[in-house]
């Protein structure tokens, strides 16, 4: 098991968002976390990362994986979107925690940045400017930096938001990649169910009271799933409207 | 032309001007290495900010007849560490904190010095004076500068990441308040001794000028580094020369050039653009 979390709750800001939570990631999973706005999912996930303190249960990490071990892509802040930096710079940063004391890289950290890169793709972009990427390039190179902190979990905040549709689906076709042919663990904040019913092998459903976790067949059949997907059709862009759900009620 | 080459020997001469390029020199270094960070975390109004608090603690400490380093130096470090959390917690937008602080400190500052029976030039504490600088300034600034550039080199690599990234850089393990306290702290002492020099209202001008002009030009975060460095270096020289030259106050003089580098390298930048966009 990578993360056992047991009985969890959250607050922001004196507002509980999550309340009495438990789930478990093992190793393989390609977990989603899905929710409305201001469900929980964010803070959720910097409990994981350890930025913020749960306020009651525990967060326990298995007994191979250290808390900096964890590859995280966040959101794209404002400052990145004109920092000047190569894709080298930014994709070697990942390997700041296997810093400690030590100032400067070494060869096995220049090493694996580099394959890092071979692996998605960027190793031409190199020596070009990560400002003056497209949004898909950007979130390859950022995708390579959090690879370069860890071979065993992924946790990635919305990673297509801003994307077109084909740097979309090509940035799900390299997750999903990642996680069954590199065996990378993968948790993912993503509002698009459509597609985390289809590449995810287990969902994480925030809803105030109405949390379901659980794989992902089970998922479908559920309560939880079929109010939300309800809604969403509502409001014109659920799952079962594009067919991709199987709810039944 | 020989007349002013023979005023520049005269020049190097004096040694308070002596004095004057060594900590401008010095200062620059620092205020524009420090400087790339804090442009690029959106921090450069900080710099005003402490730049005004300064001018309230020194005119604090010459109303109270201390030396003004000693009262300067620990108020201006505690704002730099206040405007960091009041800018993290979110809870009043940073840049209104930091309008309101400079102000108050800049008002606070001026009362005192009217009140206060002593004589204080309020020119010299808001524009800096070449006179200004003792040699207690300039041991101080070579203190200042050996440690913001062994911070550079043995951070380096630290510093690009929590600037890049703060929340993958703290996620991966990074004690990133740490380096913004270490970072927040040495701008707070180069403020102070930058400030007797070019003066509480145009000190922020070293540290953000030369990284602004540098990312003009440069892509990568190491190349911005190493130009900002050399960039405020030269400036400062050529501003305190033609200060002396010209006979006008060595602040503006400095803020001029460095604005000038600026737009040569903006038409650098456009040229550059001009030429990769016909081929």
């Amino acid at each position: 098991m990578l993360i056992e979390c047991k009985n969890i709750r959250l607050a922001y800001e004196n507002n509980t968002v999550v309340n009495d939570l438990s789930f478990n990631v093992n190793k393989g999973d390609y977990l989603c976390i899905i929710g409305e706005n201001g469900s929980g999912k964010t803070t959720l996930m910097k409990a994981l990362l350890g930025l913020k303190s749960v306020d009651a249960g525990s967060i326990l990490l298995g007994e191979s994986l250290k808390q900096n071990e964890i590859g995280y892509l966040p959101q794209q802040t404002g400052i990145q979107k004109d920092f000047p930096a190569s894709v080298w710079e930014v994709v070697l940063s990942g390997r700041i925690n296997r810093l400690g004391l030590r100032p400067f890289y070494s060869g096995k950290d220049k090493k694996i940045a580099e394959a890092n890169m071979e692996l998605l793709n960027i190793s031409k972009l190199k020596n070009r400017c990560y400002r003056e990427l497209s949004g898909g390039q950007q979130q390859r190179v950022l995708l390579a930096r959090a690879l370069c902190a860890t071979q065993k979990l992924l946790l990635l905040d919305e990673p297509v938001a801003g994307l077109d549709l084909l740097a979309t689906e090509e940035m799900y076709h390299i997750i999903y990649d990642l996680n069954r042919k590199n065996g990378i663990t993968v948790i993912m904040i993503t509002h698009d169910v459509n597609r985390a019913l289809r590449d995810a092998t287990h969902i994480l459903h925030l809803h105030k009271n109405d949390v379901f976790f659980g794989d992902k067949s089970h998922y479908l059949e559920c309560e939880t799933c079929r109010k939300f997907t309800e809604n969403e059709a509502k409001s014109g862009h659920g799952c079962c409207e594009k067919g991709g759900c199987h709810c039944h009620g | 032309m020989d007349e002013i080459l023979t005023l520049i020997c005269e020049m190097f001469q004096l040694p308070f001007m002596l004095r004057a390029i060594i900590i401008g020199i010095l200062i620059s270094l620092c205020a524009s290495l420090l400087g790339v960070s804090l442009v690029l975390k959106r921090y450069s109004m900080i710099g005003d900010g402490l730049s005004h608090v300064g001018f309230g603690a020194l005119a604090l400490a010459t109303a109270l007849n201390v030396t003004p380093l000693y009262i300067a130096i620990p108020v201006v470090i505690i704002t730099a560490f206040l405007l960091l959390r009041v800018n993290d917690s979110g809870k009043l937008k940073g840049d209104s904190a930091i309008a309101m602080v400079s102000a108050s400190a800049l008002a606070i500052g001026v009362i005192i010095v009217s009140v206060s029976a002593s004589n204080v030039d309020l020119n010299s504490y808001l524009f800096g004076s070449l006179y200004a600088v003792s040699n207690e300034d300039m041991y101080l600034s070579i203190g200042l500068s050996i440690a913001v550039i062994l911070l550079y080199v043995l951070f380096y690599n630290k510093i690009f990441a929590v600037t890049f990234d703060e929340s993958f850089a703290r996620a991966t393990g990074a004690k990133a308040t740490i380096y913004n306290m270490i970072m927040a702290s040495l701008t707070a002492v180069t403020i102070v001794v930058g400030m007797r020099l070019v003066g509480s209202l145009l000190i922020s001008s070293l540290i953000i000028f030369s990284p602004l002009t540098s990312m003009r030009l440069f892509k990568t975060f190491k190349k911005v580094i190493i130009s900002s460095a050399i960039l405020g270096v030269v400036c400062v020289v050529a501003g305190i020369v033609s200060s002396f030259v010209l006979d006008v106050p060595a602040s503006a003089c400095i803020v001029v050039t460095n604005l000038g580098a600026y737009i040569l390298f903006s038409a650098i930048a456009a040229l550059r653009e001009k030429i990769s966009k016909k081929v």
